[in-house]
C-alpha cells in the first residue's frame, strides 16, 4: 500500500468487542494509514460505531489493543495526551451539538473546551463559519438549523482545536445531496491546507466512498477488504462499489439477494387515495410545511426525497391525522384527514422515523399485541404472524428483543407492524435510513410486491437518491417547499441533468441561492493551536466551559427556571403554614346527662378555649362512637347522670372523655389540654366555692422553654423547611443533569475532548449552586419577613451553612445522575432517597434525639440532618461557630464524598 | 364497548410487561412498599416517644432519684445523669429535649414543709415533643411529690376523677399511625411518577405517536396505564399491610381490608390520572421531575397524614381539597383505625372519583395535542 512507509494514524491488532450476547468486533487486526482520507464502509451493526469509536478512545477496549498517533489507547496517560489532538464526531444528525444554545455558542463552547483563548477562538471561529457558510446563522439556534447545517456546524465543533485525526461517525447520513456536497468540499479544502490530518470515516454512501483515498469494507464485526477503492473494485470485477460490496460478503449472506426490479405499475384508476392542497404547518413563527401540494394514486409508490428536516416527517404527520394542520386540507380515501377517525386508522399503516415499537416486548410480543389493537380475528392471528415472520425474514428472531436486533432487521419488524392489519395506505418515514445496501434491496422488494401484487398504496419518505429513483413518482423536498414532482426520469430530464443527484442539486441550489462550492476562508495558513492544558487534572476553564453552557441552556428553559425558583417559594408558603405544632380547633360535643349548674360549668370551660370548638350535642351513649368514627368529632364529653350532686357532695364524680386516637399526636396534645382545663376548672371552682385554692403541691415546676419562648412553631418549622426545599429542589435539578446527556448523546463531547471527570460534575454543578443559591436566599428573605422568624446566630454561618449544604445537595443529585441510566429512574431514585431520610430523619418533625438507633444512622448518612442543626442554631437558637463546626464540616466532607463518588461512577469511556 | 376494553386490556399487559423489564424499578417499588414503611413507622413520630431527659441532680436525694425513675418508656428514654455545666451545651447540640435541674436541699425543703422548685428546660425547637412532654413531665414531678410528701396514694383524689379515653388506638401508638400514612405516601409518590414518567418516557421514544395512528384513542392508552399500574400498586398495596403493617409492625387494623383496597384503587386511579396531567403540561423530563416532586410533598406534608388539617389555615385547608391525598388520608383513618363502614365514608370516596375524574379530562384534552406537539 502506498502509505506504507509513514506511521500509521492508527493501528488495531486483535480487537474484539462485545455488547452482552453480540459481537460487535471479532478478532479486527487493521492498519489505518496516516494523512489520507479512509473510510470504513458496510452495513450498519457490523461494527463501524464501535472501531471508530475505540479508536477515538470513548468507548473501553475489551479485547486486543488499538495505537493511535503512536500510542497505546489502553493507557490513559496517552489518551489524556492525545485527546486535543483527536476529534471525534458521533453518529446522528447534530447529536453532540446543544439544541438550544446557538450556532456561535456552540462553537464557543467546543473552543473553550478545549482551552483556546478568546482571540484564537473568536478567529478559528469566523474562519469556520464562513467556509461552511453558516456565518449568517450564528444566532440561529442549532435545533432550528436543517440536518445539512447541523453537521456542518457539528464538524466546525470537531475542527475547532485543529485536530490531527478527524474521526467521523457517518457525517452525512440523513443529509440532502447539496449539503453533501458542501460537506465534502469542505472537508477537503480543510485537507488541503492541512495535508497532514488524517480523516477516518464511516458511511453508508457507497457512492461517497468511491471518492476516498482508502477504504475497509466490514461485515459482521470482521473486516472483509482494505485497500484503495481502486484496488477493492479491480479484485471483485464490479463497476461500482455497492456492486463490490455485495460481492465480497460471504456466501450464505449473499444468498437469496438479487437485484430489485421495477416493475410496470398496473393501472388502476379511481381518485386519488392521498391527496394534499396547500398543505401548511407552522410551529410558531417557523414554518416547517409551506403550501405542500400532492395527489397519490392507487396502487402508487409515492416518494418524497429531501434532507431531514426539510417538512418530510410534519407532512406525513399531518396525513396520519397526528399534527393538525395551521392551513390547507389533506384527505385519505377522499375524506378530510380526522384524527379521531379510527375506520380510516384501520385502512392505513404507518411507519415513524425512529424506531418506535416497544422496546421490552419482543419481536412475537410486539406482532400480537398490534395484532390485538388492530382487533385481527383472534384465531387467524398465530397464523398472520407467522407469516409475517417468514415474509420479512424474522423468523430466527421471533423471541428477541428488538433492541438486540441490527436496524436493518428493526427496520423489517417495523413494516411488518405497519402492514400487518393488510392495510390499504402505506405512510413509511424514512424506512430504510440506516439499513445496509442487501437489506435494503430486500426491503424495497417487499415495498414493491405490496404495491404491485396487493394493490396497496404507498408513500414513503428518503433521503437515498438510488431509492427514489425506485419510486413511481417523487417530490423534491427542501426547506418545507416542494421544488418538484414528477417520475424521476422527468424530473432528470427537465432539469437536463446528467442523473437525479444532478437534478436535485440543480434545483437546491436554483432555490437556496448557495453553490456545491465551499465559500472561501481567511487564507492564512493554519497555526496549531493544540490546548496547552491537556492532560492536566483539573483545567478551570474546561469547568467554566461547562458551567457557560449549561448556564444557557437553563436560562433558555423558563419553565424550568420558573419551577426552580418559583417553586420552593411556594412551598414554603404552604408548609410554613401548613406545618404547625399548634393543635387548635379541635371538634368536640357534649353527652351531658346531667344537665346542671355544675355539669353546665364544666363543658362552658371548654366552650372558653380555642382549642376546643364545640359541635352539636351527643344525645346518646352510640352517637359517641358513631360520630367519633366518621371523623365529626375528635373528642367526646360524657357527663354522667347525677355529676352535679355528686360533685357537690365531694363524691368525685367521674367524667368520661372519649378522644380519637386515630392521630396520635392530636390526641395526645388533646389530652394535655383537657387536663390542663379540668385542672383549672377545679382550682376555680375552689376558690369560688371555698375560697381556698385547691390543695396544693409543694413542688413547682418551672418550665423554661428555651430558644422559643413563645413557642411558636413557625420559629421550630421554618429553618426546618428551608433544610426540606434546599435538598429536593437542588438535588432534582442536578439529578437528570448527567443522565439526559447520555440519553441525548451529547455525552460524547465529554467522552471525546480532553475534559476530565471532576471539569465536566464541577461544571454541570456550578449553575445549579448559583440556582439553588438565589433560591436560598428569597426562602430566608420569606423565613424572616412573611413568617417573622428572627434570626438569632450569625447571619455568615447561616449562609456558610447554605453554601456547604446547597454543594452537597446537588453533588447529590450528580451521584445519582452518574448511576443511573435514564432520566426516570434518577428522578424516581431522588424523589424517594431524598424525601424520607430528610422529612423523617432529620430533625424536622421528630427529634433526632427520639430516633432509634438505625433510623438516627439513616439520618446521620445524608446531609439533611447536619444542615438542620445549622438551620434551627442559626435561627433560633443562637449558636455559633463553637457549636456548629463539626455540622459544617460535615456538610463540605458530605460534597467531597458525592463528588468523589459521581466520578467514580461517571465513566470516562463508554463500556 | 368490547373494543374498548379489548385495548386497554391488551395495552394494559404491555404495561405491565415494560414493567417486568426494568429491575431498578421494580426494586425501587419493593423498597418504597417495605423498606421505606417499616423505617418511617419506628423512627418517625411527631408524639411523645422515646424523648431524651438528662437530669442534673445537684440534690443526690432518695426523692430525686424516685423522681428520675419514674421518667419511664415509651414516652421517655431512660434519663441520663449529666453535670450541671453540661445542660446548655446539651440542649445546644439537640443531645437532649428535656433537663431536669434538682437544686440542691430539693427533698429537705420539701420534708421542712417548704415550696421546693424543680427546673425543666425544655429545647422548644423540638416542637413535637416540647410542649406535651414538658405536661408529662411535671405531672410526673407533682404525682412523686405529692406521693412522697403523703405517702398515700388517695389523696391524690381530685374533686372530678377525669377518665381518658383514646378510642381505637388505646396506647396512642405512633407506629399505627405512621405505619399506614407511609403506604399512602408511597402509593402516591408511584402512581404519579410511575404514569407520569412513562408517558414522557413514550413521547420521547416515539411510541406515543405510533399508538395514536392506530385505532386506538388516548382514553384507552390512558386506562391502560391507570389499570396495569393500577394493578401492580394494589398488590403492592395489599402485601404492605398484610405483610409490613399487620405482621411485621403489629398493626391491629380495626376496620374492613376490603374496604380500604376498594379505596386504595379508587385513590390510585386519581393519583395516576393527576400523574398523566401532570406529563401533558410539561415538555421534558426534567420539567417533569420538578413539577412532580413539589406536588408529592405537598400532598404528604399537607394531606392530614402527617400535620392536623384542622389546625392549618383555612385558605390552605381549603386549598387542600383539591388534592385527593386529603380526602383519601379521612378515609384512611376512618377505615383503617376507627373501623368505619362504607354507609360513613362514602363522601370521601365520592369526592376522590370526582376529583380522579377531573383530572382524567383534563389529561384526555391535552393528551393529543402535546404529546405530539411538544416534541
Amino acid at each position: 500500500m502506498a502509505c506504507d512507509d509513514a506511521a500509521p494514524a492508527a493501528r488495531l491488532t486483535a480487537i474484539s468487542h462485545r455488547y452482552r450476547a453480540v459481537t460487535a468486533l471479532d478478532d479486527v487486526t487493521l492498519t489505518v494509514p496516516a494523512g489520507i482520507m479512509a473510510g470504513v464502509i458496510g452495513p450498519d451493526g457490523v461494527g463501524k460505531s464501535t472501531l471508530l469509536a475505540l479508536i477515538a478512545g470513548v468507548r473501553r477496549i475489551q479485547a486486543g489493543t488499538v495505537e493511535v498517533l503512536g500510542g497505546d489507547m489502553a493507557r490513559r496517560g496517552h489518551r489524556d495526551r492525545v485527546g486535543a489532538r483527536i476529534a471525534y464526531m458521533p453518529q446522528g444528525l447534530g447529536r453532540n451539538l446543544y439544541p438550544t444554545l446557538t450556532v456561535a455558542e456552540n462553537l464557543d463552547f467546543f473552543g473553550r473546551l478545549f482551552g483556546l483563548g478568546e482571540a484564537v477562538r473568536s478567529r478559528r471561529m469566523d474562519d469556520l463559519l464562513v467556509r461552511t457558510g453558516l456565518a449568517p446563522f450564528r444566532e440561529r439556534a442549532a435545533g432550528k438549523l436543517s440536518g445539512g447545517m447541523k453537521q456542518k456546524l457539528a464538524l466546525c465543533c470537531a475542527l475547532i482545536h485543529d485536530p490531527d485525526l478527524l474521526v467521523l461517525d457517518e457525517p452525512t447520513t440523513g443529509i440532502d445531496p447539496l449539503s453533501r456536497l458542501q460537506f465534502w468540499r469542505l472537508i477537503a479544502d480543510i485537507r488541503a491546507r492541512r495535508p497532514g490530518m488524517s480523516v477516518l470515516v464511516a458511511t453508508a454512501y457507497m457512492e461517497e466512498a468511491q471518492r476516498f483515498d482508502w477504504l475497509v469494507a466490514m461485515d459482521g464485526g470482521r473486516v472483509i477488504a482494505s485497500g484503495p477503492p481502486g484496488a477493492i473494485l479491480e479484485a471483485t470485477g464490479c463497476a461500482d462499489l455497492e456492486a463490490a460490496f455485495i460481492a465480497l460478503l460471504p456466501p450464505e449472506r449473499r444468498a437469496g439477494h438479487q437485484p430489485v426490479e421495477r416493475l410496470p405499475r398496473p393501472t388502476r384508476g379511481g381518485p386519488p387515495v392521498i391527496e394534499a392542497q396547500g398543505l401548511t404547518r407552522r410551529f410558531g413563527d417557523f414554518v416547517a410545511v409551506d403550501h405542500v401540494s400532492f395527489r397519490i394514486e392507487t396502487g402508487e409508490i409515492f416518494g418524497f426525497l429531501g434532507s431531514n428536516g426539510c417538512g418530510k416527517s410534519t407532512t406525513m404527520k399531518m396525513l396520519t391525522g397526528l399534527l393538525a394542520a395551521s392551513e390547507g386540507q389533506a384527505s385519505i380515501f377522499g375524506q378530510p384527514v380526522d384524527a379521531g377517525d379510527m375506520a380510516t386508522r384501520r385502512r392505513v399503516g404507518y411507519m415513524s422515523q425512529s424506531f418506535s415499537l416497544y422496546r421490552e416486548l419482543t419481536v412475537r410480543q410486539n406482532l400480537d399485541l398490534h395484532a390485538r389493537l388492530f382487533h385481527l380475528p383472534s384465531e387467524s392471528i398465530p397464523g398472520r404472524i407467522a407469516e409475517l415472520l417468514a415474509r420479512y425474514g424474522l423468523d430466527g428472531h421471533a423471541d428477541a428483543m428488538p433492541e438486540s436486533l441490527p436496524l436493518g432487521i428493526r427496520q423489517r419488524l417495523q413494516l411488518a407492524v405497519a402492514v400487518l392489519h393488510r392495510p390499504e395506505v402505506l405512510i413509511l418515514d424514512e424506512p430504510t435510513s440506516g439499513v445496509d445496501p442487501v437489506a435494503r434491496d430486500r426491503f424495497w422488494r417487499s415495498l414493491l410486491a405490496l404495491s404491485r401484487d396487493e394493490g396497496v398504496t404507498i408513500f414513503l419518505s428518503t433521503h437515498f437518491l438510488n431509492e427514489a429513483e425506485r419510486c413511481d413518482r417523487i417530490s423534491l423536498m427542501h426547506a418545507g417547499r416542494v421544488l418538484a414532482v414528477g417520475a424521476p426520469s422527468e424530473i432528470v430530464a427537465a432539469r437536463g441533468a446528467g442523473n437525479l443527484e444532478e437534478a436535485f442539486v440543480g434545483y437546491l441550489e436554483e432555490a437556496s441561492g448557495e453553490t456545491a462550492s465551499a465559500p472561501a476562508g481567511t487564507a492564512e495558513p493554519e497555526a496549531p493551536v493544540h490546548a496547552a492544558s491537556a492532560g492536566r487534572l483539573f483545567d478551570p476553564r474546561r469547568a467554566m466551559a461547562y458551567a457557560r453552557r449549561e448556564s444557557v441552556e437553563v436560562l433558555r428553559d423558563p419553565i424550568r427556571l420558573a419551577f426552580a425558583l418559583l417553586g420552593p417559594i411556594l412551598l414554603m408558603i404552604a408548609f410554613g403554614f401548613g406545618v404547625t405544632f399548634d393543635v387548635e380547633n379541635l371538634a368536640y360535643a357534649a353527652f351531658d346527662q346531667d344537665r346542671t349548674p355544675e355539669s353546665r360549668e364544666l363543658l362552658e370551660a371548654f366552650d372558653g378555649s380555642h382549642y376546643f370548638a364545640r359541635q352539636a350535642d351527643l344525645a346518646d351513649e352510640r352517637e359517641i362512637m358513631r360520630r367519633l368514627r366518621s371523623g365529626d368529632l375528635l373528642a367526646a364529653v360524657e357527663i354522667p347522670p347525677g355529676f352535679g350532686k355528686d360533685l357537690l357532695l365531694g363524691r368525685s364524680p367521674e367524667v368520661a372523655i372519649w378522644l380519637d386516637g386515630a392521630m396520635p399526636y392530636r390526641a395526645e396534645t388533646a389530652r394535655s389540654y383537657i387536663q390542663g382545663l379540668a385542672a383549672r376548672y377545679l382550682s376555680d371552682r375552689s376558690l369560688r366555692t371555698t375560697g381556698l385554692a385547691l390543695q396544693d403541691t409543694p413542688v413547682t415546676v418551672e418550665t423554661r422553654f428555651r430558644y422559643n419562648q413563645e413557642f411558636r412553631s413557625a420559629n421550630a418549622v421554618v429553618p426546618g423547611i428551608l433544610m426540606l426545599l434546599l435538598i429536593l429542589i437542588p438535588a432534582m435539578m442536578t439529578a437528570v443533569g448527567v443522565v439526559r446527556e447520555k440519553e441525548t448523546g451529547s455525552i460524547a463531547n465529554f467522552r471525546s475532548t480532553p475534559t476530565t471527570r471532576l471539569e465536566f460534575l464541577l461544571g454541570k454543578q456550578l449553575p445549579y449552586v448559583v440556582i439553588a443559591l438565589v433560591s436560598a436566599l428569597t426562602l430566608v428573605g420569606l423565613a424572616l419577613f412573611l413568617f417573622e422568624v428572627p434570626l438569632k446566630g450569625s447571619a455568615a454561618i447561616l449562609l456558610l451553612g447554605i453554601v456547604l449544604y446547597v454543594l452537597a445537595t446537588t453533588a447529590f443529585g450528580l451521584l445519582i445522575s452518574s448511576f443511573t441510566r435514564s432520566q426516570v429512574a434518577a428522578i424516581f431514585a431522588t424523589a424517594i432517597i431524598s424525601t424520607v431520610p430528610a422529612i423523617h430523619f432529620s430533625g424536622m418533625l421528630t427529634p433526632v434525639s427520639a430516633l432509634s438507633p438505625g433510623t438516627r444512622a439513616i439520618g446521620l448518612v445524608f446531609p439533611s440532618s447536619w444542615f438542620q442543626h445549622v438551620s434551627v442554631g442559626t435561627f433560633t437558637k443562637a449558636l455559633g461557630m463553637a457549636e456548629l463546626w463539626p455540622d459544617l464540616l460535615m456538610l463540605a466532607g458530605f460534597f467531597f464524598l458525592f463528588l468523589l463518588a459521581a466520578m467514580a461512577a461517571l465513566s470516562k469511556q463508554e463500556r | 364497548m368490547g373494543r374498548f376494553l379489548s385495548n386497554v386490556l391488551r395495552l394494559g399487559i404491555k404495561e405491565l410487561r415494560s414493567l417486568r423489564g426494568d429491575p431498578v424499578m421494580v426494586l425501587l417499588i419493593v423498597y418504597a412498599f417495605s423498606l421505606a414503611v417499616y423505617s418511617v413507622a419506628n423512627g418517625a413520630r411527631m408524639e411523645v416517644r422515646d424523648a431524651a431527659v438528662a437530669v442534673v441532680d445537684e440534690d443526690r436525694s432518695g426523692l430525686s432519684r424516685a423522681i428520675a425513675e419514674a421518667i419511664l418508656p415509651p414516652y421517655f428514654k431512660a434519663p441520663v445523669a449529666i453535670a450541671a455545666s453540661e445542660a446548655a451545651p446539651a440542649l445546644d447540640s439537640g443531645r437532649f429535649v428535656f433537663v431536669l435541674e434538682f437544686p440542691p436541699d430539693f427533698e429537705a425543703d420539701l420534708l421542712a414543709g417548704r415550696t421546693a422548685p424543680v427546673l425543666l428546660n425544655v429545647d422548644a425547637t423540638a416542637m413535637s415533643q416540647a410542649g406535651n412532654g414538658a405536661a408529662y413531665l411535671q405531672e410526673i414531678v407533682t404525682r412523686e411529690v405529692r406521693r412522697f410528701v403523703s405517702r398515700d396514694e388517695a389523696a391524690a383524689q381530685m374533686p372530678v376523677n377525669l377518665v381518658i379515653h383514646a378510642a381505637f388506638n388505646p396506647n396512642l401508638q405512633a407506629e399505627w399511625f405512621a405505619a399506614v400514612m407511609q403506604v399512602i405516601t408511597s402509593i402516591t409518590m408511584l402512581s404519579v411518577i410511575l404514569t407520569g414518567a412513562a408517558v414522557i418516557r413514550e413521547r420521547e421514544q416515539g411510541t406515543i405517536e405510533h399508538l395514536l395512528v392506530m385505532p386506538v384513542t388516548p382514553a384507552e392508552i390512558m386506562a391502560a396505564k391507570i389499570w396495569a399500574n393500577g394493578l401492580v400498586i394494589v398488590v403492592a398495596t395489599m402485601l404492605s399491610i398484610v405483610f409490613v403493617v399487620q405482621i411485621a409492625l403489629q398493626v391491629p387494623v380495626a376496620g374492613s381490608v376490603a374496604l380500604f383496597v376498594g379505596g386504595v384503587v379508587l385513590y390510585q386511579i386519581s393519583v395516576t390520572a393527576l400523574g398523566i396531567m401532570l406529563a401533558t403540561f410539561t415538555a421534558s423530563m426534567p420539567q417533569f421531575g420538578l413539577l412532580a416532586l413539589p406536588v408529592l410533598v405537598v400532598m404528604n406534608l399537607l394531606s392530614g397524614g402527617m400535620m392536623p388539617l384542622e389546625s392549618m389555615p383555612v385558605w390552605l385547608q381549603n386549598t387542600m381539597q383539591v388534592a385527593p391525598a386529603t380526602h383519601f388520608v379521612a378515609f384512611s383513618q376512618a377505615v383503617l383505625y376507627r373501623g368505619a363502614g362504607l354507609s360513613i365514608v362514602w363522601p370521601q370516596l365520592l369526592t376522590i372519583a370526582g376529583i380522579g375524574g377531573l383530572f382524567f379530562v383534563v389529561a384526555l384534552l391535552r393528551f393529543r395535542r402535546t404529546l405530539v406537539e411538544m416534541q
